[in-house]
C-alpha cells in the first residue's frame, strides 16, 4: 500500500497548532511510516500538486491570501480537517471584527503605543494581501470535513486522529485529550 | 439637557411612594422630564426606592423607549416595519436624516446640518433632537409613520418629512406638537380634544360585536342582575376564546381566577399590541373604550377583583389622557368605585408600557407592571393562580373585554350563533399591505381568506402574513383556507404581499424583527434567530446551497422546542413557512452549482466591504 499522503498549511494563527502536531516527538517515525507530507511548512512544498488524503488547516482566513490557499487544501484534500481554534471559531485574531477596519489599521500602523511610523503611512503595497472585512473560520469559506478542538489540539490528540484516519480504525478520543480547564 | 436632576427624580419616587413595583413608571417619568436616565439619575432612583442599582439599570436598558444618553428634547421614532418600508419608508428615513443633520442612533443633533439641503431652512431645533428606529407602532393602514415623541405623524413623504423637521426648527417653545405637526385631526374620536391625532380609524366594515354601536352600560347592567358564578356560566356558554391570538377559553380562565386562593385578585387588560401588522385595539380604544371597560368591570366582578390594570404600549401614549378621562367619566357616573353592585367595587387604572413587543405576553407584561424587565416568567403557575403581585390574575385582551359587554347585553346564544362552530363571534382584522382599501375590518370568524382579500381589495397576490410575523404567511393555494382557532389563527394582523414584493427578503426582515425583540434570557431564541437570519439572507443573496434548507427546518424545531416563551415557539414562523408554503421560491434563488462550496462565502463581497470599511487605496485594485 502506497503511503497516504498529508498537507499541512497554517493560516492566520501562530503556528502553535504545527508546534504541536512535531510535539507528538519520536511517534513522528511511525508516523512517516503511514505518510508522505506533501505542501507543508515542515518541508516548505510551496504548492500541493495532485491529490492528499489528509489536509490540516490551522489558523482562519483573515487576508485574500489566506482564503486562496485554504481553496487550493480544499481542491485537493479528500478530507479537510480544520486544526485548533483559530481554524475552528476565528480564534484570537478574530477579536479585531469587533472594531472597525479603519480603527484596526490606525492602532497597528499609526496610534498603537509601539508603533514607530514618522511617515504615517498605513502599509498598503499591492503585494500585500488586502485583509478580509472580518476573520473568518474555515467552515464558512469552503467545506470543512472534521474539527480537531483546542489551543492548540495536544499532540496525543493529533496523534489519535490522524492515526485513526490512516489506519481506518474508530477515533476514540478520551476525555482527557478534549477537555481544557 | 439630561442634567441629572436629584430633586427631580426625588419628586417623581415620591409621587410613585417609593413603591419598589412601580420602577418602570419611576423610570419613565424620569426619562420624560430630563430626556434620559443617566449614572446619577440611576444612583438616585436606586437610592431613593431602596433597590439594588442593578435593577434600574437592568430596566433602563431593557426597554427601547428608554436611554441612559440624552435624547434631546425631541426624539423621532421612524417605524421600519415591512409594510412601512414597503410603502417608502426607506426614503421618508433618508429625508429625516438629510433634513436633521443627525444619524439614525447617532445622539442628539441641533437639525442645523440641513441648511440648504433637501429645502429645510437652517437653524436650531431647539433642546436638540435625535432619530431612531423602532418596530411596528400599529400605523401599517397610514404607513409610513412616525413618532415625534408621543405624537404620531403619518402617511410620510420625503418632503413630508422635511416640512417636519421645518416646523420644529420654527416652534417656539411651548407649542403643542400635536396641533404644530397636524394639518388636520382624524375622525372620530381622533379629533377629540384630549387625543388631536391625525391618526385615522379607518374602519372598512364594522360588525355586530366590537364596532357595532353601543349602548354605555347595556351589558354591565345585566352582568350586574346576575351572581358572579352565573356570569362565568354565560361566558362559557357563549364559547368566548381570547382575540389576543393565543384563543384560550375566556370562561375557563376566569373561572380559575375566581377559585384561585388570593385576597386581592386583579384583571389586567393587555393593550401591548405589538405584532407588527396588529392595529386593532388603537381602534378599539379609540372608538369603544367605554364597552372595554365595561368588560373589564364585569370580569372584575366574576373572580372578585377589586382593581383592573390596563397595559398601554408606549406608543399609544397619545391615547392615555383620553382613556384617563374616560375612565374619570365612569367614575363620576358611578360606573367605577365602590358599591356598583351588591358591594362590588372596582376602579380601573392605566400603565404605560416602554416600547418592548415581548410584553405582550401575558407573563412578561406581568413583571413590566412589576418594575422589572420584560422577561416573561416560567409557567406554571400560571397568573390565574400567581399573577400580578403574587395575586390571581386575569389577563385578557382589549378585544376579548369588549366581546365580554356585549355578551352581556345580547346574550351568549346571540353570540355564539356569529361566526364558526369552533370559534363564534366576530374577529376584529387589521389589514394592511397590498391592497386597496387598508384599515380595520370586523368579520365572523370561519370567513374565507379568500373573502377578506376581496373586501379589502387586493389582487395581484403573492402572499398573506395571517396574524404578523408570529403567524405564518399563506400561499395563494391555501386562500380557500378560513380564519377561525381551527384553521388559521389571528391576533388581527392580516399583511398582503403582491407578485412584486421579495418574500425571502420580508422573511429576513421579520426575523431582524424578532432578534431585535428577543429579551435575551434564553439561548435558543437569542442566538438561533441570529443564526436563522444569517442563513435566510444568504438564500436571499443567491449565495445559498442546498443543505440550507434542512439546517433552517433543523435549527427552527430547536428554537421551536428550546425557547422559554411564545417568542421564542414563534420566531421561526416566517422560515418554516416560507419553506413549506413557497419551496420554488427558495429552490429558484439557490443556484444548482454553489461554486463557493455551500458555505455563502463570497470574496469579492469581503473585500469591497473592507475597502469600503478601511478606506484604502490598494483595495481599489483588480484582483
Amino acid at each position: 500500500m502506497s503511503k497516504a499522503k498529508v498537507a499541512t498549511t497554517s493560516l492566520c494563527g501562530c503556528f502553535g497548532c504545527h508546534m504541536s502536531v512535531l510535539d507528538i516527538d519520536e511517534r513522528i517515525l511511525d508516523l512517516v511510516q503511514l505518510v508522505e507530507f506533501d505542501r507543508s511548512p515542515i518541508n516548505d512544498i510551496k504548492h500541493i500538486e495532485g491529490t492528499v488524503d489528509v489536509g490540516l488547516v490551522e489558523g482562519g482566513c483573515a487576508n485574500e491570501e489566506n482564503v486562496a490557499v485554504l481553496r487550493e487544501f480544499r481542491e485537493h484534500c479528500k478530507v479537510l480537517i480544520s486544526l485548533g481554534d483559530c481554524a475552528i471559531n476565528g480564534g484570537v485574531p478574530a477579536l479585531r471584527n469587533m472594531v472597525p477596519l479603519k480603527e484596526c489599521f490606525e492602532e497597528a500602523y499609526l496610534q498603537g503605543p509601539t508603533v514607530h511610523n514618522p511617515e504615517g503611512r498605513i502599509p498598503d503595497d499591492p503585494e500585500i494581501p488586502r485583509l478580509l472585512d472580518k476573520v473568518y473560520p474555515c467552515h464558512e469559506v469552503v467545506k470543512v470535513d472534521y474539527h480537531l478542538p483546542g489551543c492548540p489540539p495536544s499532540a496525543d490528540t493529533i496523534w489519535a486522529a490522524l492515526n485513526a484516519l490512516l489506519t481506518g480504525a474508530p477515533l476514540e478520543l478520551p476525555y482527557q485529550l478534549v477537555k481544557y480547564d | 439637557m439630561c442634567v441629572s436632576n436629584e430633586a427631580a427624580v426625588r419628586e417623581v419616587c415620591e409621587r410613585f411612594d417609593h413603591d419598589r413595583t412601580r420602577l418602570l413608571d419611576v423610570v419613565r417619568e424620569v426619562d420624560e422630564r430630563l430626556r434620559c436616565v443617566d449614572d446619577r439619575s440611576m444612583d438616585a432612583i436606586a437610592r431613593e426606592l431602596k433597590v439594588p442599582r442593578a435593577d434600574v439599570e437592568g430596566v433602563v436598558s431593557f426597554y427601547s423607549f428608554l436611554s441612559t444618553k440624552d435624547k434631546g428634547e425631541i426624539t423621532i421614532r421612524v417605524c421600519n416595519d415591512v409594510v412601512d418600508r414597503m410603502k417608502g419608508g426607506d426614503e421618508v428615513a433618508a429625508a429625516f436624516e438629510q433634513a436633521l443633520g443627525v444619524p439614525f442612533g447617532g445622539g442628539v443633533g441641533r437639525g442645523s446640518a440641513g441648511a440648504g439641503k433637501g429645502g429645510v431652512d437652517g437653524g436650531d431645533i431647539e433642546g436638540g433632537v435625535s432619530l431612531e428606529y423602532t418596530s411596528c407602532i400599529g400605523m401599517c393602514d397610514q404607513a409610513p409613520a412616525a413618532l415625534v415623541n408621543d405624537v404620531v405623524v403619518t402617511r410620510l413623504t420625503p418632503s413630508a418629512a422635511r416640512t417636519i423637521v421645518r416646523k420644529l426648527k420654527d416652534r417656539s417653545g411651548s407649542e403643542d406638537l400635536r396641533t404644530l405637526l397636524a394639518d388636520s385631526f382624524g375622525d372620530g374620536n381622533n379629533s377629540h380634544d384630549l387625543v388631536r391625532s391625525m391618526v385615522e380609524n379607518s374602519i372598512r366594515r364594522a360588525g355586530e360585536v366590537v364596532l357595532a354601536p353601543y349602548e354605555s352600560d347595556a351589558g354591565l347592567t345585566n352582568a350586574f342582575s346576575s351572581s358572579p358564578q352565573e356570569v362565568i356560566r354565560v361566558i362559557k356558554a357563549s364559547r368566548l376564546r381570547g382575540r389576543g391570538g393565543a384563543g384560550f377559553p375566556a370562561g375557563v380562565k376566569w373561572e380559575h381566577t375566581r377559585a384561585a386562593a388570593g385576597d386581592q385578585k386583579y384583571i389586567i387588560c393587555n393593550a401591548d399590541e405589538g405584532e407588527p401588522g396588529t392595529f386593532k385595539d388603537r381602534v378599539i380604544l379609540t372608538e369603544r373604550a367605554h364597552l372595554m371597560f365595561d368588560g373589564m368591570t364585569i370580569a372584575g366582578y366574576a373572580i372578585g377583583a377589586t382593581q383592573g390594570i390596563v397595559y398601554l404600549r408606549a406608543e399609544y401614549a397619545y391615547l392615555r389622557h383620553f382613556l384617563d378621562d374616560v375612565l374619570a367619566a365612569r367614575r363620576r357616573d358611578g360606573r367605577l368605585g365602590s358599591g356598583l353592585a351588591d358591594g362590588f367595587s372596582f376602579d380601573i387604572q392605566i400603565r404605560m408600557g416602554a416600547g418592548a413587543y415581548v410584553c405582550g405576553e401575558e407573563t412578561a407584561l406581568i413583571e413590566s407592571l412589576e418594575g422589572k424587565r420584560g422577561q416573561p416568567r416560567f409557567k406554571p403557575p400560571f397568573p390565574a393562580v400567581k399573577g400580578y403581585l403574587g395575586k390571581p390574575t386575569c389577563v385578557n385582551n382589549v378585544e376579548t373585554f369588549c366581546c365580554v359587554a356585549r355578551i352581556f347585553e345580547k346574550g351568549s346564544a346571540w353570540f355564539s350563533s356569529i361566526g364558526s362552530a369552533g370559534s363564534s363571534g366576530t374577529k376584529v382584522l387589521s389589514i394592511s399591505g397590498d391592497c386597496h382599501r387598508p384599515g380595520i375590518y370586523e368579520v365572523p370568524f370561519g370567513v374565507s381568506l379568500r373573502d377578506v382579500l376581496a373586501l379589502c381589495g387586493a389582487t395581484d397576490v403573492a402572499a398573506v402574513q395571517v396574524g404578523g410575523p408570529s403567524g405564518r404567511m399563506v400561499p395563494p393555494a391555501d386562500f380557500d383556507r378560513t380564519l377561525c382557532y381551527d384553521d388559521l389563527a389571528t391576533g388581527g394582523a392580516l399583511i398582503v404581499f403582491n407578485q412584486g414584493r421579495d418574500l425571502i427578503d420580508i422573511a429576513s426582515q421579520y426575523l431582524g424583527f424578532f432578534i431585535h425583540e428577543s429579551c435575551g434570557y434564553c439561548t435558543p431564541c437569542r442566538v438561533g434567530n441570529t443564526l436563522l437570519k444569517e442563513r435566510i439572507d444568504r438564500i436571499r443573496d443567491g449565495h445559498g446551497h442546498p443543505s440550507d434548507l434542512d439546517y433552517l427546518k433543523e435549527l427552527s424545531s430547536t428554537i421551536t422546542t428550546a425557547s422559554r416563551c411564545g417568542l421564542g415557539w414563534t420566531s421561526p414562523n416566517p422560515v418554516t413557512s416560507l419553506i413549506t408554503g413557497f419551496p420554488e421560491l427558495l429552490e429558484q434563488r439557490i443556484p444548482l452549482d454553489p461554486s463557493n462550496n455551500g458555505t455563502g462565502f463570497d470574496l469579492e463581497t469581503s473585500l469591497r466591504k473592507a475597502g469600503q470599511d478601511s478606506g484604502l487605496p490598494s483595495y481599489e485594485m483588480e484582483v
